[in-house]
């Protein structure tokens, strides 16, 4: 049905499509984490709400989050090509999948942790933590099976993105879609690869739900 | 004894979208070293914030509050939080960390104090023994009863050998029984270890229960304060006079607007019935075993009418009092007046307005 050429690249396309989500996902949580404890802590409700740094960060979180994802990937060219030197591929789509990434998983940090119950914060306060205990120990061990909903989600929506860079030339699964599938007319490769984004999307969802089932502590 | 707690004139205002709220009116009061002290008043009338100001949760506007002598307002960020890490508090909801063991929650007010790891273990298993979970310190805080819960905040909570235990409503979500048990562990740690207790309440059953000394809080005023047995045997302010009378605890005030009886369905409707003279007399001695009102009305052939009779634990001593409708004539209402009090019993009269 498939040539080992076909069958390689197909491979090798699943392949970069692990590496773009796996590595922006994890350079997104790089930034995006802080930024939404930074948020959630100076927030009006926070542990030390500071309305001016709110103010800035809330609004670049939004217009980040405002434009479309094949707008800031063209938008931000010169910045990748700064950084990896060139425009196409999977190390290069790392770039715009970091910079669109980063703001939305602020915003889910930022909503997770909001959850956390103010008594207990308060209860944390009254027993002399300080601000930094009270992040590490208290909102992100209290929020951490949101914490892990929020990163499924965010996994799911890069893998995605990723493979709408396929038609500017991103690699991996996406990209081979495009170039087969609707450049060559050639369905056979364009639902496997269909197939190979469910299973992975299927897979990283399995992944993430287990997880958090493993370590929530509140059922009975 | 000396204050631990002292409160001067102390006053909080909220900055809220429809301008500012006064929350606590200069309030003065002082907490015995050892005592259990009750803050009682219905809900909103300021108590959570009162005691949030007892360890600068909350900051007053203005006022002062010293602990062991100590200014909390000449405190830096660093010695109000070592401070906190020695005053234990505890909440209604409990407040546990939920992802967190049994254990685990205890540890981690003796990490944050520095203790090490393996004396934090150490130590947090000595405590869960003193409040009766020795068996529970690998459960999760979702697996327990509220009882249980509460008696892990508790040994969180004395978990750096704090010399004063804040309690906000502590036992309001809890049934009476459950109630009845974390008030003697509460009475058990006051007695045993020192420890002094502010129990803030909306409940008067909990402050004639353990409290020695109570403060009446309404609309962020201090109405009342002094000994609980004096309070019961004289209250002078209405709202005392409504909790103790009525036995209502203070959330029911406004619903009946201070309609005197026309709700406390377990003791006569006093405004209701006619007698000219009535009079409220006071057991406070052990005397209430003795048949007084009984001997009474042999002596004088005349019946009284008990228009309410209640006898209470009071701070472990059994209080009684009741209300007296006395016959019309004026002499024998003197004569019978004079036969209590020389018994030693307190008499009072009752006036239309009580
Ligand atoms: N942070 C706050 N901002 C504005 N108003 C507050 C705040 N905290 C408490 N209040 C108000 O102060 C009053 C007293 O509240 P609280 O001390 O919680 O009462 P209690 O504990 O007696 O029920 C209430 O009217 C409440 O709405
Ligand atoms: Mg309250």
């Amino acid at each position: 049905m498939f040539s080992s050429a076909e069958i390689s690249m197909i491979l090798e396309g699943l392949r970069d499509s692990l590496y773009m989500t796996v590595v922006s996902t994890l350079l997104g949580y790089l930034i995006g984490l802080p930024w939404g404890i930074v948020l959630t802590v100076s927030g009006k409700d926070g542990l030390k709400p500071n309305r001016g740094l709110y103010r800035i960060l809330d609004i670049i979180t939004n217009v980040m989050r405002s434009v479309p994802f094949l707008i800031l990937l063209i938008l931000i060219i010169p910045l990748t090509k700064l950084i990896v030197g060139q425009t196409y591929g999977a190390t290069a789509m790392i770039v715009p999948l970091t910079v669109s990434a980063a703001p939305f998983i602020a915003r889910m940090v930022e909503s997770s942790l909001n959850e956390v119950d103010k008594g207990v914060i308060e209860a944390s306060l009254s027993m002399g933590a300080g601000t930094l205990r009270i992040i590490f120990k208290v909102l992100i061990g209290e929020a951490r099976v949101s914490l892990i909903a929020g990163a499924t989600i965010t996994v799911g929506t890069i893998l995605g993105y990723s493979a709408m860079a396929g038609i500017l030339g991103g690699g991996g699964l996406g990209d081979i879609a495009i170039r087969y599938g609707y450049y060559r007319y050639q369905a056979n490769i364009l639902w496997v690869t269909v197939i190979l984004l469910i299973l992975l999307m299927q897979i990283f969802q399995f992944i993430g739900t287990m997880i958090s089932t493993k370590l929530d502590r509140r059922k009975k | 004894m000396s204050a631990i707690i002292t409160v001067e004139n102390l006053n909080k205002t909220f900055d809220t979208k429809d301008g500012s709220f006064e929350a606590i009116k200069g309030i003065s009061l002082e907490i015995e070293a050892g005592d259990i002290y009750g803050i009682i008043g219905m809900s909103g009338a300021g108590k959570s914030t009162l005691v949030r100001c007892l360890n600068y949760l909350e900051r007053p506007t203005s006022g002062r509050v010293l602990v062991e002598d100590k200014d909390l307002a000449s405190l830096s960020e660093k010695e109000l939080r070592r401070l906190r890490s020695s005053i234990g508090m505890i909440f209604q909801n409990f407040n546990l960390l939920m992802q967190k063991s049994v254990l685990a929650n205890v540890i981690f007010p003796l990490r944050i104090a520095g203790v090490s790891k393996a004396e934090a273990k150490k130590r947090a298993k000595e405590l869960l023994e003193v409040v009766g979970l020795p068996d529970k310190i690998h459960a999760y805080p979702a697996q327990l009863s509220g009882g249980q819960r509460q008696r892990v905040a508790i040994a969180r909570a004395l978990a750096n050998n704090p010399k004063i235990l804040l309690c906000d409503e502590a036992t309001s979500a809890l049934d009476p029984q459950t109630t009845e048990s974390i008030l003697q562990l509460l009475r058990k740690i006051n007695q045993e270890m020192g420890v002094t207790i502010v129990i803030i309440t909306h409940q008067m059953s909990v402050i004639r229960e353990i409290c020695n000394n109570v403060a009446i809080i309404e609309q962020g005023q201090l109405v009342e304060n002094g000994l609980v047995k004096e309070i019961f045997e004289h209250p002078k302010s209405r709202a005392a006079k409504r909790l103790i009378i009525e036995g209502k605890d203070p959330d029911e005030w406004e619903k009946n607007n201070g309609q005197i009886g026309s709700k406390a369905m377990e003791y006569a409707p006093v405004d209701l019935l006619k007698e000219h003279r009535r009079i409220r007399i006071v057991f406070t001695t052990n005397s209430s075993y003795e048949p007084v009102i009984a001997n009474m009305i042999l002596k004088f052939k005349t019946p009284v009418n008990i228009l309410k009779a209640d006898t209470k634990n009071v701070g472990g001593t059994a209080r009684g009092e009741m209300i007296l409708g006395l016959p019309d004539d004026t002499t024998l209402q003197q004569q019978m007046i004079d036969y209590l009090q020389e018994r030693k019993l307190e008499v009072e009269e009752v006036e239309e307005d009580v």
